[in-house]
């Protein structure tokens, strides 16, 4: 069964007088435990496939299944349950609570799952440990770099291990070494725990890392290569 | 139950993130709190002192008399249940005093002035714990006993009838019989009250001696029952009605004086009116300062909602957060109501308009009464509005789109 399949999606925007057909029929099918990039120019439809995916946003038509499910007809009560279980978020910018410390941050997801205090804490400690951050855990955002703070919203999105992370320009605010250090680290838990990440960026650092690249224009998949192949 | 505490936790971090604003908004809420008890505590000591000073006068809080006694307080509706009897019958539990008087409207003349009097035959042992006055206070002296052949006004009327200690009055009433029944007494004392015209009222005389110039034998007008508190009067009405049976009328004070009985039920409403509106007022301070919050944290709402948080956690944080602020806001207000109204409970002297107040049956003291029914009373209030009042900007929060408030900028 594949992490994710998407049929024949459309998503279209009014922007003042004008209709933005940000997905035109776009369909694709994801494998368990892949590691896929979704590149597109700006207003490509990277994004939206994203949210698509990630049920934050609900599809004009088509249909999208996570995990076997189908996921677009989903209440908005149902779509936050899916997401608290079953999908991890890191996003371009904003990712932290900014009154809570790094380690409460990794723990919230786990805190509203109702994961017991030890345990999320354990988890916590030892997932922010893997992503280099160990004696930051006390820090509140403010108080870390911005490769510091995509570390720790990673770190969340991994922590109640996830079946599938999404990422959305993850590396968009940081520096080349951040962005190498932060795709290595996506590399390695891909590996490790054998999520499925799906991360929507079009830096080509992200897509050099990735095992399959989807390029994306006006609202369609225009390219899907197996990278490992290449 | 789990999510509670992450909801607690965001809520009052999130209320320390604007310490200014916070505490801003603190002050305000403790003031408004402040206010709503304190204005309270000198509106009930108000009443309060206005219920104790005119029923601890005369009336008692429960009180005998002949059915007709109301309608026409003359001697003829006299009772005659003796002080024997009922001493023989009362249980005394719920009872501070009790006594038995002779009172019928009477013309008091001096050799100079007349005046129209309550004429009170009284027995000044069963009296003294039911006397709006001291009787060490008199000058010259109280009666003694029934029998005394003396007679005691007060300070004003003496002033009225250009009469003074030593010198003769004359009562004059009416018997039973309609027949005119009056006897010259010596003035051997002068009483102060706390207000001229109940100076000018009351004439005490022996019970004994009022009883033999009104030709009643042993009857008297009225029986009076005096408690502890004035709102707890229904041990005493009991006590009396079992002492005393049937055929006469039984009544407690605010039966008697249905202003101040009104005015009593009138107050609670009245508190209840204040607090509401000075909430009012304070909530739309209360809610600008969460639509503020709400607006600034739009995008961390839409991450929380998009990392799976239900739209009622949001909605439940912001009413944390609202409750958190009106519970401290309380704190101080009640502190500072306790902390302001308990030295002044002494009494505030409000002489300046001792005359007005005096229309209002008040001394020239006030003494401000702090409930904890009032503390308690402007606390569920505030709480409860602010409740109302938080709604609007949690539920705009919980329906937030997680892709829109996350790229919101």
């Amino acid at each position: 069964m594949s992490a994710v399949r998407c049929v024949d999606l459309c998503k279209t925007y009014r922007q003042g007088d004008q209709d933005i057909k940000a997905l035109d029929h776009v369909s694709i099918e994801i494998a368990k435990g892949g590691f896929v990039c979704l590149s597109a120019p700006s207003g490509g439809g990277k994004t939206t496939l994203l949210n698509a995916i990630g049920g934050l946003d609900i599809p004009d038509s088509g249909e999208v299944y996570v995990d076997g499910q189908r996921i677009d007809n989903l209440s908005k009560g149902d779509l936050a349950d899916l997401r608290l279980r079953q999908i991890g978020f890191v996003f371009q910018a904003y990712n932290l609570i900014p009154v809570l410390t790094a380690q409460e941050n990794v723990e919230f997801v786990m805190q509203v799952q109702g994961v017991a205090a030890s345990e999320r804490n354990d988890k916590a400690k030892e997932i922010l440990k893997e992503v280099g951050l160990e004696g930051l855990e006390n820090r509140r955002p403010a108080e870390m770099s911005g490769g510091q703070q995509q570390r720790v919203a990673v770190a969340r999105a991994v922590a109640s291990r996830p079946a599938l992370i999404l990422a959305d320009e993850p590396t968009a605010n940081l520096d080349s070494k951040t962005s190498d250090g932060l795709m290595e680290l996506f590399t390695e838990l891909n590996e490790n725990h054998g999520s499925t990440f799906i991360i929507a960026s079009h830096d080509q650092r992200v897509m050099n890392y990735a095992k399959r690249l989807v390029r994306m224009l006006d609202g369609r998949i225009v390219e899907d290569i197996d990278q490992r192949a290449a | 139950m789990h999510i509670f505490g992450v909801l607690f936790r965001l809520a009052w971090r999130n209320l320390w993130r604007n310490h200014r604003r916070t505490i801003i908004m603190l002050g305000a809420m403790g003031v408004g709190v402040w206010a709503m008890i304190f204005m309270t505590a000198l509106t009930r000591g108000m009443v309060d002192q206005m219920i104790t000073d005119s029923i601890g006068v005369l009336p008692g809080h429960v009180q005998v008399h002949d059915p007709d006694y109301q309608d026409d307080p003359s001697i003829s509706n006299r009772i005659f249940v003796t002080d024997d009897e009922i001493r023989e019958r009362l249980d005394t539990t719920a009872i501070k005093a009790w006594a038995s008087r002779v009172r019928a409207p009477a013309v008091i003349t001096s050799e100079r002035e007349s005046r129209g009097v309550t004429l009170l035959g009284v027995d000044p042992d069963a009296e003294r714990e039911m006397s709006f006055f001291d009787y060490d206070d008199v000058d010259g002296r109280f009666l003694t006993d029934v029998g005394d052949k003396g007679i005691v006004i007060g300070r004003k009327l003496a002033e009225t009838l250009e009469t003074e200690i030593g010198k003769r009055v004359v009562l004059m009433s009416q018997d039973p019989d309609n027949d005119i029944a009056d006897r010259g007494f010596r003035v051997v004392g002068l009483y102060t009250a706390k207000t001229k015209a109940v100076e000018e009222a009351y004439a005490y005389v022996g019970k004994g001696t009022a009883q033999t110039m009104l030709r009643v034998g042993d009857a008297t007008s009225e029986i009076v029952f005096l408690g502890d508190d004035y709102r707890d009067v229904d041990p005493i009405y009991d006590a009396v009605v079992s002492a005393v049976g049937d055929g006469l009328s039984i009544q407690r004070w605010y039966d008697i004086d249905t202003y101040l009985g009104t005015m009593l039920r009138v107050m609670d409403g009245f508190v209840l009116i204040w607090v509401v509106v000075i909430f009012l007022a304070q909530s739309f301070g209360l809610v600008n300062t969460l639509v503020m919050a709400v607006f600034e944290r739009v995008r961390e709402i839409g991450l929380m909602l998009a990392l799976g948080m239900k739209p009622g956690s949001i909605l439940g944080q912001i009413v944390i957060e609202s409750m958190l602020l009106m519970t401290l806001g309380l704190a101080v207000g009640n502190f500072l109501a306790w902390a302001t109204v308990v030295p002044l409970e002494s009494g505030i002297d409000i002489s300046i308009v001792g005359d007005g107040m005096e229309m209002w049956g008040m001394s020239s003291m006030l003494y401000p009464k702090l409930y904890a029914s009032d503390m308690v009373l402007a606390s569920v209030v505030v709480l409860l509005l602010g409740f109302l009042a938080s709604l609007s900007p949690a539920w705009r929060a919980s329906r937030y789109e997680p892709v829109e408030a996350i790229t919101k900028v």
